[in-house]
């Protein structure tokens, strides 16, 4: 077996597990920890009904990562409870992005997943009062330098994150999707309408970005910014697909979206990567659809290679010379694409200068 | 076979090529360094201690490794690399072996979460435990030393873990940490006390280990009943006194105590309730191991409470 993605094949098929040896089991569950994913091995092992199956010793390192991740899914839903009466009297649409949501919704993604931070977005004229409350309720802005600051505000898509001063969770506060900056400019009041309210008592007030939207996201969050965790991301979208897609209007659904907001390349590859890493049953159709929608922006075969490197666990066992250059090159790539030449040649420098890599 | 049944070259050479797996309290984790300290340090320290199949089940892969090849001889410098997470700035090299045991804290505190883990040592007598709960620099580590030094079977002098099932609390059976002046007190027990080499310069000060004794190690399969907590204060020149403390005051106190009660929550919360309810607890101030020894020997044979 290829232990550079051992953890990859067992969320893929999780009968390879009764042809492992003890040193695949302990490749797995390092690599699962390094890449944050025990909850989600012990949740699809589980539902393979293959619990028995695995040994006591690894079996202790996923129960945790279990338990771990049922407490973080009690942790969002008292700190969303939190949100909710900072910015109830504001009568805003709110609309939980990521983790967040698919923990509320109790979409399949949730399980096993651990939270970071909790991501919502609102209208951009709402951000001064949304601000000022979350400030009231104890979220302080991160102490982050002037350059960043400037970065967050004029550039991002978000405000710098804000964290809790005695519970030290963090709120990504979003006012759209991808970087203004990038020249992507999907139109927030679209998604905001296409949105779906929350069916929990007492959460009434949020809302979840429609299904296509809720993919497109997180393919933008993933192949326009972060890698690091990469092969959790990817995981997140293949979960998603493999429900939402289901309903065969969603896979129409997904690509009108993606044309129409300028967001065909990130969809594009969100399909192709879930499709290969996961087996992500993912319709021809709608995958050549948008690959004539996206023409010649970028090389598929350099795509596949570079993402391949990256999207493995961030362990020493996948850690190789080619993965640290697949990794530099996605991180110039994902800049690329969200921001105009001179400013991402200012932004470098100024972080190159300053020695703290963003 | 044990680390002292191999010879020191072939323990080195087995530590720089594919790595020694050693028991770490609840885990197995495997070791790899050609750092000169790190192997003297566990050769020394770990003497006693089996050592694992490679091909074994590890549960952390450690690397303690010099940073470059040019600060290998330029102020030689070190990392330590827990499944390829680095959780501490660089050190010099002579502090690599305290780095280690810092590390192993590291990997135990933040992983165990099927244990309650409380920063504090624990002993055992008779199937009993005594917890020793206290901030760094109240004499914690001294104290834990001497009752070893007394009899004591040594669990922990660092962690004390309890299972979340069945509340009862697991050996590690580790090198106990001694700081600056407890050095001294700690060589001067005897000749059957064998403390490593001294690391100066350190965060924490001048620091050295203490070997754990032989039947501490080859015990650390049993765990044993909370019985005892104890909350130590030393002070140079202190009275001994003795003050029971009521259940919940211990209970809020040990939270702050705990390295994973938020992550725990609820289970944390019960098995914490539960050691306070089986424990007699105590605040204890004292000038002198003399004095604070015999009492908690005297606690330890008495049937009725000592304040």
């Amino acid at each position: 077996m290829n232990t550079t993605a051992i953890v990859a094949s067992v969320l893929r098929h999780p009968p390879v597990i009764r042809d492992f040896d003890p040193s695949h089991w302990s490749e797995l569950v390092r690599q699962a920890r390094a890449a944050e994913m025990l909850g989600q091995l012990r949740a699809t092992i589980h539902a393979a009904g293959m619990i028995p199956e695995v040994p006591a010793r690894p079996l202790h390192h996923l129960e945790v990562g279990w338990r771990l991740s049922l407490r973080h899914r009690s942790a969002v839903d008292w700190e969303v409870r939190h949100v909710r009466d900072a910015l109830g009297e504001l009568g805003l649409p709110v609309i939980l992005l990521k983790g967040a949501a698919y923990c509320v919704a109790g979409y399949r993604a949730a399980e096993g997943r651990v939270f970071n931070d909790i991501d919502f977005l609102v209208p951009k004229a709402s951000l001064p009062d949304v601000e000022i409350r979350l400030i009231r309720r104890g979220w302080l802005p991160a102490t982050i330098s002037d350059y960043d600051q400037r970065y967050y505000r004029n550039w991002s898509h978000e405000l710098p994150p804000m964290d809790h001063r005695s519970r030290g969770t963090v709120l990504d506060v979003h006012h759209t999707i991808v970087p203004p900056v990038s020249g992507i400019l999907p139109d927030p009041d679209a998604l905001i309408r296409s949105a779906s309210p929350v069916d929990v008592t007492g959460l009434e007030m949020f809302s979840v970005l429609a299904p296509p939207d809720m993919v497109i996201h997180s393919a933008c969050h993933l192949f326009l910014g972060e890698f690091h965790k990469g092969l959790r991301d990817l995981y997140d979208l293949h979960v998603l697909m493999t429900d939402f897609g289901r309903e065969e209007s969603f896979w129409t659904g997904l690509q009108a979206r993606a044309v129409a907001t300028g967001l065909a390349l990130p969809t594009l590859d969100a399909m192709t990567q879930a499709h290969r890493v996961f087996g992500t049953a993912v319709p021809e159709d709608v995958m050549r659809g948008l690959r004539a929608q996206v023409g010649a922006i970028s090389v598929p075969r350099v795509r596949a290679w570079m993402f391949d490197k990256i999207l493995r666990p961030p362990h020493p066992s996948c850690d190789t010379r080619v993965v640290r250059f697949a990794r530099w090159l996605a991180f110039v790539r994902s800049h690329w694409l969200r921001m105009p030449l001179p400013l991402l040649v200012y932004h470098l420098g100024h972080k190159a200068l300053k020695g703290d890599a963003h | 076979m044990k680390v002292a049944d191999v010879s020191p070259r072939e323990f080195d050479a087995q530590l720089a090529g594919e790595g020694v797996c050693l028991d770490c309290g609840p885990y197995v984790v495997r070791i790899t360094s050609s750092v000169r300290e790190v192997a003297t340090g566990l050769r020394f320290h770990y003497a006693d201690f089996p050592l694992h199949e490679s091909r074994g089940f590890v549960d952390f892969a450690i690397v303690v490794r010099h940073t470059s090849l040019l600060r290998r001889f330029l102020r030689p410098q070190v990392n330590f690399y827990c499944d390829g997470k680095i959780p501490f700035k660089p050190v010099p090299a002579s502090q690599a072996f305290p780095m280690l045991e810092w590390g192993l804290n590291w990997v135990i505190s933040t992983h165990a979460h099927d244990h309650l883990v409380l920063h504090g040592a624990v002993l055992e007598r008779e199937g009993r435990a005594l917890i020793l709960a206290a901030d760094p620099g109240s004499g914690k580590s001294t104290l834990c030393a001497g009752l070893v030094d007394a009899g004591w079977r040594l669990l922990s002098d660092e962690l004390t873990l309890i299972d979340l099932d069945c509340g009862r609390i697991r050996a590690i059976a580790r090198p106990v940490s001694l700081k600056n002046e407890s050095i001294n007190v700690v060589r001067d027990f005897g000749a059957h006390t064998q403390v490593g080499e001294i690391c100066v310069g350190t965060t924490k000060g001048v620091v050295a280990h203490m070997r754990p004794p032989l039947e501490s190690v080859e015990r650390r399969g049993e765990s044993a009943d909370p019985a005892w907590i104890v909350f130590p204060g030393f002070t140079r020149d202190g009275r001994l006194s003795v003050q029971r403390v009521g259940k919940a005051a211990a209970f809020m106190e040990l939270t702050r105590h705990a390295f994973n009660y938020a992550p725990l929550s609820e289970s944390a919360f019960e098995a914490l309730v539960r050691v306070t309810d089986a424990c007699d607890i105590y605040r204890i101030a004292y000038g002198g191991l003399d004095e604070v020894v015999p009492l908690l020997d005297r606690m330890s044979r008495s049937a009725e409470p000592i304040a």
